[in-house]
């Protein structure tokens, strides 16, 4: 293999594109090829550093509005002219699509409305900031160090607060994205156990903290209280996760 | 920015088609929105363009037949924001993407980390790019868009997003490299 053709391979090996052979492939060259080695670590550095950045720009709320209010009057135009049985015929059909749509798409358990993210989204994130070095961009077990270091990163600012005394003790704080959002990310550790809890500004108004959720042996609670909303999850028995979902909910 | 005002109210769009709109297309409204912001550069156009690029999916939502939303808007966004470069500023789209770049050393992790460890630089450096290899970096790293999802939007052949990657990364990288130094100086 050529380093030339590598420097292309590369980029595929880096984005998970390759077939298994060509990846194989490619590993074994990169034992031999320093200058390969190195192209990859400024390529993952690249790659971190991008995703990190919170350059991801969100949606403002004037323009969710101006295209609610477009489809609300295109919509509304057209439900006065229909007959009844069509209603019906729409019942059936926002019932399949509702159903269909919980299957391929569940959402984050809520009793209001979906969470803006999803059950496999969240259970990704979470298995993602346990693998080596992704825990934590900031790691402290003072909040008012923690607190700070979000600043200027998130267009809000989570509420930080360390629980060691209940036996919850912060160990640092991310940026993650959840659901194509950036999210604050808060690591508390419970004995040997991580437990990550994900904040997002809503506009939704508060809920109870919700039962929990489950998925590939990671367990969740989430709630939404004071513009907040948050999802706690972990590996942990759900009584710990309830306790420490109290504590954030006082 | 006039064109969202044209075709205003996309009144072919019944209500369990609406249904179906909010289900499928609304949820990746940040997406879109996300994408014209780096192809204009500007947060006010990208509204105007962004809605205007909802109403045009809206119009051909019909023509949606399932299959992946996300990539399907995008690709929507992605043409409203080149006809509006087009008919605004067609020097930025004169820039050109098959331009041979010296095989350059490679950029040390460390180099590039302290380069790029800030916010308003990365935004320039990405910024400095053409459109077209600013896109397929914002598909890739922001969106987390497969090949194939990428080659669906920008209309490039699949074959051709890896070497496009390749070259936009190489860009980036020094486009950071370059402008660290004066950066720096300044900040001082």
């Amino acid at each position: 293999m050529s380093c030339d053709s590598t420097r292309t391979v590369l980029h595929g090996y880096l984005d998970g594109e390759l077939d298994a052979t060509r990846a194989a492939e490619f590993e074994r060259h990169l034992e031999n090829c320093r200058e390969c080695a190195v192209a990859l670590g400024t390529e993952e550095s690249l790659r971190s550093m991008l995703q990190r950045s919170g350059l991801y720009e969100t949606a403002p709320v004037s323009l969710r509005k101006k295209v609610r209010a477009d489809l609300g009057a295109a919509a509304s135009s057209v439900a006065l002219r229909i007959p009844a049985w069509r209603w019906l015929a729409l019942a059936a059909a926002l019932l399949v699509v509702a159903s269909v749509s919980w299957y391929a798409w569940p959402r984050v358990q809520n009793s209001a409305s979906s969470a803006p993210f999803t059950a496999a989204e969240l259970v990704d994130a979470h298995v993602r900031s346990l693998q080596p070095g992704h825990l934590t961009d900031v790691a402290s077990t003072d909040q008012h160090t923690v607190k700070p270091w979000f600043n200027g990163k998130l267009a809000f600012v989570p509420p930080v607060k360390d629980f060691t005394d209940e036996g919850f003790v912060l160990i640092g704080g991310r940026l993650d994205v959840l659901g194509g959002q950036n999210v604050a990310a808060l690591v508390y550790a419970r004995r040997k156990h991580v437990i990550n809890v994900f904040v997002l500004p809503t506009k939704e108004p508060d809920t109870p903290i919700h039962p929990p959720g489950l998925r590939q042996g990671y367990q969740w609670r989430h709630w939404r209280r004071q513009g907040m909303e948050y999802c706690a999850i972990s590996d942990v028995a759900d009584s710990d996760l309830y306790e420490l979902a109290q504590l954030l909910y006082q | 920015m006039s064109g969202s005002d044209q075709g205003r109210g996309p009144d072919v769009l019944e209500v369990q088609d609406r249904a179906r709109f909010e289900q499928l297309v609304l949820p990746h409204l940040d997406a879109a929105f996300n994408l014209a912001r780096w192809l204009l550069r500007n947060r006010a156009d990208s509204e105007d363009v962004a809605q205007e690029a909802m109403l045009r999916a809206c119009r051909f939502f019909r023509g949606f037949h399932g299959g992946d939303a996300r990539a399907w808007l995008l690709q929507i966004v992605r043409n409203t924001c080149y006809t509006w470069l087009e008919k605004n500023r067609p020097v930025e789209l004169m820039s050109e993407f098959d331009e041979e770049l010296h095989q350059q050393p490679s950029v040390s992790p460390e180099a590039l980390a302290i380069a790029g460890d800030n916010r308003e630089r990365l935004t320039r450096a990405l910024e400095t790019l053409p459109p077209r290899f600013r896109e397929v970096l914002v598909l890739r790293e922001f969106e987390g868009c497969s090949y194939k999802e990428i080659a669906a939007i920008t209309a490039i052949p699949i074959g051709t997003v890896m070497s496009a990657l390749a070259r936009a990364r190489q860009r980036l990288q020094s486009a950071l490299t370059h402008s660290a130094p004066q950066e720096a100086s300044r900040e001082l």
